[in-house]
């Protein structure tokens, strides 16, 4: 009795570890590669922001406490591109944001040919960002480029230079760029946001006697809100990070004048191959955006109780 | 009335225009000095077409330069990357999509955290780590570290996909008599293959065009991918201005054919992945 | 074929009870209905039975194997699920040879089971078709048909008809009926429908709030309701109810409404006189008669064509009379009605049926 009741009673509890691990195998092999290329380096990352790592010099690696973090402090290069990355962060964002609106509002009402103006407007978002910065820095290049003629033309310049080696004006060719390249994502985002509003919506408000801009105002802005809000809040985060066009187009330069902390990490790594040094600011990089984030958060909280 | 409609119209589609041709003329004008031979470059300066056309730049560059090498060393990571992610994101995706597990939770917000840290962060860990084990300088190492980078926001993309396919189908083919995995591959995967073309196209062009990890991960020309090449190009021989604007054209094509691919899926993905870019 | 048993079934999700311990056998053969309001728990229990759910506490049997720890797939039952569930890349033949294609059956086995499948649903002629091009009609065939293809110990339906139109339901619920008969194949099927439930079961199983209210023939729940709830949901229009005060009086007995009006019961019933219960009458059993005892004042008139249903008003309670009397569409202000005494219910303080 007992020797057939056995398996029985073993049964169930195979079939449920079987049925609680299954989820788990189709996650695990994603999850493995996460932890060790992703979160691995992280930790990695943070603990050399406090040691002294230098790839050629084999004598390094030892722990040096908050040195980084003093050296840091009295970096002028380090806030100069802090402040850099506020401009360039707030210019390209705000500029993004607004054209993308304009673009998104554009091809929110139907018309003949819009499939195809849709596919051509988007087209620079499928451009590698390399390449993107490359083919500005060319059109920037008054040798080869039409831009400096035409701005001096236009009687913008006094003469056709280019603006990617005049410190004041550097930081524009970029941003520029940047613009053209992410004017797509925020006009896409926006434009799934403003299919979701209902029509009848605006024909209610219509027949109520609302005129357009009584139906923007009441009906589009509160809904694109939410979408507008979060939207902006990642693609500042991530434009802050993004530091390919940087790179490419100026690399930091003409005398840091274009230089974000973003592009300062990746030089003290890449040029100077200072891990430790690059680790640090990539930590106070971190420890920024967080405060951002949760600053974004914490404001929106205190609004909606407002509210 | 109808004057002021009309006006309205003209002016929508000429702001249309304008955002179309702001939006072409940079890849215009890269085509236009690509075609232009050398001689007339400077001379005919601002010159929408140049008076003789020429495809000597990109014979050049097919023929006698390493861009070859870049192209194929590129469509290799970018290929392998986009095929590894889709199938482990399918299988996240689906676990995120279809089972409730205590650690779904935990899952999600690890991959939501991948998706805000400042990726500079990992290039000199990830250097530190890859090269003792031989990964560095190499197409492998760099194929390991894309997928492990895009693998979350593609888990995100592949999730809404399943989300839209009725839990109905599942449960009809386990009663048939399937298992579950059984019903995922030869139900589920088959009504799910927009999305996962979509997501092999995003993740494509993902790896195509990064640049940072692939300039401190690779040094040689022999594993150099496109942006690297291109890179090294530029900063070389910043004079041939012809030849890498047609590298530059040749760099253009995968990724606008695979746009072309996923432009239906462009909102779906960017609402799956808003994190991402 | 095969029997099924359900013994002390319990379920929960999370610390939400849905199911309170559900007891029923269900015979070989035999088509049973589980019928009620959304949420009370008839679909989670038939999803129970195809395993598409864990049991949280109780046992399931079928054909006397306890089947609570075992996949959907080795309980050898089908399902036709509300959304038909046919997988959309596949050919109606293919939908219809999945299950057996996954057992490996032969090829001349698949092909003669599919094809006595098809002509018994009339699908003969889409059989190449992708469900897409199939109109909601020919998609519930496809569905039957896939689950009879492999003769399995049951049937599983969820609700198969709440998606078609109202004439094509009728149509599909005569069909059903008619392969049961031809199947004898043993079926629970879930409905909110009380007419479906009528119309096809052997018997109901009427449910609420995760509990079973009564189990029986659709002629029994109709003439006996176990209670309040039964008698509530199986019929259209609706019982008519009276609240009031149950009062034996010599050899009768009456009920005392909240205006102080009476209604007579006729005889005396099993429970303490001056405990509250619930008078209740179906609309289809009030006389109207001019010698009526109540009077009825008319509020509206709802012809329906085959019968008209009276909105009328006694003792300032509101109530329905269905009657098949066209005189009675233009009635006057007033009529004159009769509550036959051996069509009353009654029920108790606990709203359960009192004899």
């Amino acid at each position: 009795m007992t020797i057939a009741a056995h398996p029985q009673a073993v049964r169930p509890l195979k079939k449920r570890i079987a049925d609680a691990s299954e989820p788990y195998l189709y996650s695990a092999p994603a999850l493995i590669l996460i932890i060790t290329v992703m979160l691995v380096p992280l930790a990695l990352g943070i603990s050399y922001a406090f040691r002294d790592i230098q790839l050629l010099n084999p004598l390094s690696g030892g722990f040096i406490g908050l040195d980084h973090f003093r050296a840091l402090s009295e970096d002028q290069a380090f806030f100069r591109a802090l402040r850099n990355t506020l401009w360039w962060t707030g210019a390209s964002v705000f500029l993004q944001f607004l054209f993308g609106l304009i673009l998104a509002l554009l091809l929110d009402k139907p018309f003949a040919g819009r499939g195809i103006a849709q596919a051509l407007v988007f087209l620079p978002w499928a451009v590698p960002s390399f390449l993107a910065g490359l083919n500005w820095a060319w059109l920037f290049n008054p040798v080869i480029g039409p831009l400096p003629h035409w701005m001096y033309a236009l009687g913008i310049m006094d003469a056709p230079n280019n603006i990617l080696s005049d410190p004041h004006l550097a930081m524009w060719g970029p941003i520029v760029a940047n613009v053209w390249w992410g004017i797509p994502f925020f006009a896409i985002t926006l434009l799934a946001a403003l299919q979701a509003i209902p029509r009848d919506l605006y024909e209610a408000a219509s027949i109520d006697g609302a005129g357009p801009v009584q139906r923007f105002l009441s009906i589009t802005l509160p809904f694109l809100a939410p979408t507008i809000a979060i939207t902006i809040l990642l693609r500042t985060v991530w434009i802050s990070n993004f530091a390919d066009l940087i790179v490419v187009m100026t690399n930091g330069g003409p005398a840091d004048r274009t230089q974000i902390v973003a592009s300062y990490i990746f030089t003290q790594a890449f040029k100077r191959l200072d891990f430790g040094y690059a680790s640090a600011i990539a930590l106070v990089l971190l420890v920024l955006l967080l405060a951002y984030s949760m600053l974004i958060v914490l404001l929106r909280q205190t609004l909606l109780n407002k509210g | 009335m109808r004057t002021s409609k009309l006006l309205l119209t003209v002016a929508h589609r000429l702001a249309i225009l304008a955002y179309i041709v702001v939006a072409l003329f940079p890849l215009f004008w890269l085509l236009k000095v690509s075609v232009t031979p050398n001689d007339l470059l400077y001379s005919e300066g601002v010159r929408m077409w140049p008076s003789r056309a020429t495809f000597e730049h990109y014979e050049f560059v097919i023929a006698h330069s390493a861009f070859p090498t870049f192209f194929k060393n590129s469509l290799i990571v970018a290929g392998s990357t986009a095929i590894a992610v889709t199938i482990l994101a399918s299988l996240a995706g689906y676990a995120l999509s279809r089972f409730n597990f205590r650690a779904k939770y935990w899952i999600v917000a690890l991959m939501l955290i991948t998706q805000m840290f400042p990726l500079v962060m990992l290039v000199a860990p990830i250097f530190k780590m890859l090269s003792p084990l031989g990964l560095t300088n190499s197409l492998t190492g760099l194929v390991i570290v894309y997928t492990a980078f895009n693998v979350p926001f593609a888990t995100f993309l592949m999730q809404s996909f399943f989300d839209g396919i009725p839990k109905d189908l599942e449960e009809a083919a386990m009663i048939d008599g399937a298992t579950q995995f059984v019903a995922f591959r030869q139900i589920i995967l088959p009504l799910t293959l927009p999305g996962i073309a979509a997501t092999l196209g995003f993740v494509f062009t993902a790896a195509w065009s990064e640049l940072l990890f692939a300039l401190m991960l690779i040094s040689g020309n022999d594993a150099a991918t496109f942006p690297v090449g291109l890179l090294t190009f530029v900063s070389k021989f910043s004079v041939d201005f012809g030849q890498m604007m047609a590298a530059g054209i040749l760099a253009l094509i995968p990724a606008c054919l695979f746009f072309l691919l996923i432009q239906r899926y462009l909102v779906q993905g960017l609402t799956a992945g808003a994190v991402k870019g | 074929m095969a029997s099924i048993d359900i013994h002390g079934i319990r379920k929960s999700f999370g610390t939400f009870p849905v199911l309170h311990g559900v007891d029923l056998t269900i015979r070989d053969g035999e088509f049973i209905v589980l019928v009620g309001p959304s949420g009370c728990g008839k679909s989670t229990l038939l999803r129970m039975i195809a395993g598409l759910e864990d049991v949280t506490a109780g046992e399931i049997r079928i054909d006397g194997k306890r089947v609570n720890d075992l996949a959907p797939k080795d309980r050898d039952i089908a399902m036709v699920f509300q959304s038909y569930a046919l997988y959309p890349h596949m050919s109606v033949a293919d939908n219809m040879s999945y299950s057996l294609r996954l057992r490996r059956s032969t090829k001349e086995k698949i092909a003669s089971a599919v094809g006595n499948a098809a002509s018994k649903l009339g699908l003969d002629p889409l059989l190449e078709r992708r469900p897409r091009a199939l109109s909601g009609g020919q998609r519930q065939r496809v569905a039957m048909g896939r689950a009879i293809v492999r003769q399995p110990k049951a049937f599983l339906f969820d609700e198969p008809l709440s998606n078609l139109d109202a004439r094509l339901r009728e149509q599909m619920r005569a069909e059903i009926k008619k392969l049961h008969g031809d199947l004898r194949a043993t079926s629970i099927y879930v409905t909110h429908d009380q007419i479906e439930a009528m119309t096809l079961a052997d018997r109901i199983v009427a449910m609420h709030a995760g509990v079973v209210q009564q189990v029986g023939t659709p002629l029994d729940l109709y003439d006996r309701p176990a209670n309040l709830f039964v008698a509530g949901f199986i019929g259209s229009p609706g019982m008519n109810f009276f609240e009031g005060r149950y009062v034996a009086s010599g050899e009768g007995a009456e009920l005392q409404l909240a205006n102080g009006a009476t209604l007579p019961l006729g005889k005396r019933l099993g429970i303490e006189s001056g405990s509250v219960a619930t008078l209740g009458i179906r609309p289809e059993h009030v006389v109207i008669a001019d010698g009526g005892a109540l009077e009825a004042k008319v509020d509206l008139i709802e012809p329906t064509g085959f019968g008209i249903i009276m909105h009328v008003t006694i003792h300032d309670i509101p109530m329905k009379i269905f009657t098949l009397d066209r005189a009675m569409l233009n009635p006057g202000p007033n009529v004159r009605v009769d509550l036959p005494r051996d069509k009353l219910h009654l029920f108790g303080t606990e709203g359960t049926r009192v004899d």
